[in-house]
């Protein structure tokens, strides 16, 4: 049935690839121009989802044919009846609902680390792209910090700061801030000059400027900032949580892994997939209502 | 309001010079425009009076003291572009010229003088045609709309001096008429100092009550830095008075002169 529906979106993609307004000559656009219409645009993002869905279905039913004791590629039924446990039954240990108690811990250790990067990417973001002196002194400090690898200091923390959550969190925030400081600090750097210096001739002065030039400004540029350093968040959290924790979605998978439950990793790694996605997606909303001004809107 | 003095000024960066002995005594209430070839000098000379950019020697003098080398409210600025502020709409930009001036640990004002800013910035909209825009952002409005507001932001400023910045430079020829008029309309009202670069000669004539070119008296072909610009003409004009064509001619020349000087210069070296 899938394969039935990704042939037909393949036909339904070519012939809205095709068509062409009436009264415009047939003509081959050029690759660049060739443009794509809303529905087609949506059947050829769907494709590549399809895809894998539809080869990992034939490979799963291909295993359990020959195995239907097979770990390795169980089947969607399998999967949803694994997560659905986790999601409602009760742990017999601890009593917690366990998917809601990993995604919990998971989620405050990720929006801590996160949250605390992005203050620190605002307060020394626009010390160091406005303030010259600010600059001299820490912009070569920060550039350096820049380049070590976070995973590499994970061991000192968790020497210097325990296994417990300090750790965790330190390690997401130190692993995104210092890219996001250099990031909004050139951002602060690229304002106009014309504006700052309009600024100051109706009477800015360099608090004043802060407040009603540069943070409005970057605003957007700090949230686009959070959405690109939340994929290297989510990889310190797995990280750590799969070194020490006692809970967290990372624990988990990396527990579950010894018994080879794909079953469970699967499941977990779709789930932190959409949290992904509805996080970026409520970050780019939050953009749009904030900072109306830098999201024009398009159908005028 | 304020009469400005340059006496040898001068501005060089590193080997390049790019103004020398610049000599230039401008009564309050002028309208000066600076004309000159591309890469004269002219804007860094009205950066200089802005203060964004510090003069390499000599004085300027506005009022009674030297002008301290960052922009103040005593001069008023409108630049071609990113003039108004993007992320605020048409009124909101008028408003915070008074949120700017308070001072205040908030950046904004509040209650009456809040209210009576808005009056003030409501009043100045009417004034400059954009009632009608008051809610929307510089990125929604035309180039002229956009100048327009500009204008207006820097006047609820109260400068002294205005500072224009090839203001016109990207509109429309129509549009631009209509800003010359809008333009002079204020300065009769505000009575206020104005030097004004530009491009366009024709405008140079129409709007400055003075015309001054921007050009190198000293060449070195094998070293075009090796001189600056300085002011090689300096017409007082009757604003009653159409300008004689022939002024008009002789500055277009002057102008036009120094580009193919330099062009041969290039060509030789």
């Amino acid at each position: 049935m899938l394969a039935r529906g990704t042939s037909a979106a393949q036909a339904g993609a070519g012939a809205d690839l095709a068509s062409q307004p009436a009264g415009v000559p047939k003509t081959r656009l050029r690759l660049i121009n060739a443009t794509v219409s809303r529905s087609g645009a949506v059947l050829l993002g769907a494709l590549p989802f399809a895809a894998v869905a539809a080869a990992y279905l034939v490979a799963s039913a291909q295993r359990l044919a020959v195995n239907a004791n097979d770990k390795l590629l169980p089947a969607p039924a399998q999967m949803w009846a694994a997560f659905f446990d986790l999601a409602t039954v009760p742990d017999k240990r601890s009593g917690d609902l366990i998917l809601w108690a990993d995604t919990y811990a998971s989620l405050v250790r990720l929006f801590a680390g996160v949250g605390l990067a992005t203050l620190a990417a605002l307060l020394l973001g626009v010390a160091i792209g406005f303030v010259p002196r600010v600059r001299a002194f820490l912009l070569p400090f920060v550039t350096v910090v820049c380049v070590i690898p976070p995973l590499a200091l994970l061991p000192i923390l968790f020497i210097a700061l325990g296994l417990g959550e300090t750790a965790k969190i330190t390690l997401i925030a130190v692993g995104v801030a210092p890219v996001m400081v250099r990031d909004i600090a050139n951002r602060v750097m690229e304002l106009p000059p014309e504006l700052v210096a309009k600024a100051q001739t109706l009477g800015g002065n360099s608090w004043t400027m802060v407040l009603r030039l540069v943070l409005p400004q970057i605003m957007p540029r700090l949230i686009t900032s959070v959405r690109l350093a939340l994929g290297p968040a989510w990889l310190f959290l797995i990280a750590a949580e799969a070194i020490a924790s006692t809970e967290g979605l990372g624990y988990r998978i990396f527990l579950v892994r010894r018994y080879l439950s794909m079953d469970i990793i699967l499941p977990y790694v779709a789930w932190i997939t959409l949290l992904a996605v509805a996080t970026d997606w409520l970050l780019a909303r939050l953009s749009h209502v904030i900072s109306p001004w830098a999201h024009p809107v398009q159908n005028r | 309001m304020s009469r400005i003095v340059v006496h040898g000024l001068e501005k060089s960066y590193g080997d390049a010079h790019v103004l020398e002995r610049v000599n230039v005594t401008a009564e309050p209430g002028e309208f000066l425009s600076l004309v000159g070839a591309s890469g004269c000098g002219k804007s860094t000379f009205l950066r200089i009076l802005l203060g964004q950019e510090r003069q390499s020697g000599g004085v300027v003098v506005v009022g009674d003291r030297p002008i301290v080398p960052e922009p103040t409210p005593q001069r008023g600025i409108v630049f071609q572009r990113y003039s108004v502020f993007p992320h605020l709409t048409a009124l909101q930009n008028l408003l915070l010229v008074e949120d700017f001036r308070s001072g205040g640990p908030f950046g904004r004002v509040f209650g009456a003088r809040r209210r009576s800013a808005r009056q003030e910035a409501e009043t100045m909209l009417e004034r400059v045609g954009l009632a009608h825009a008051r809610n929307l952002y510089p990125a929604s409005m035309s180039g002229g709309m956009q100048q327009r507001l500009a204008i207006a932001q820097t006047l609820l400023g109260r400068p002294q001096i205005l500072l224009l910045d090839e203001p016109f430079g990207a509109l429309d020829p129509g549009i631009r008429v209509e800003m010359h008029e809008l333009l002079t309309e204020l300065w009769v009202e505000h009575g206020m100092t104005v030097v004004m670069v530009t491009h366009d000669i024709g405008e140079a004539f129409k709007l400055g009550t003075r015309v001054l070119v921007f050009d190198k008296v000293r060449h070195d072909p094998q070293f075009p830095s090796a001189y600056g610009a300085t002011i090689t003409y300096d017409l007082k004009l009757d604003r009653n008075h159409r300008a004689s064509s022939r002024d008009v001619a002789k500055v277009a020349a002057m102008v036009g002169t120094t580009r193919l000087d330099s062009a041969i210069a290039t060509t030789a070296s």
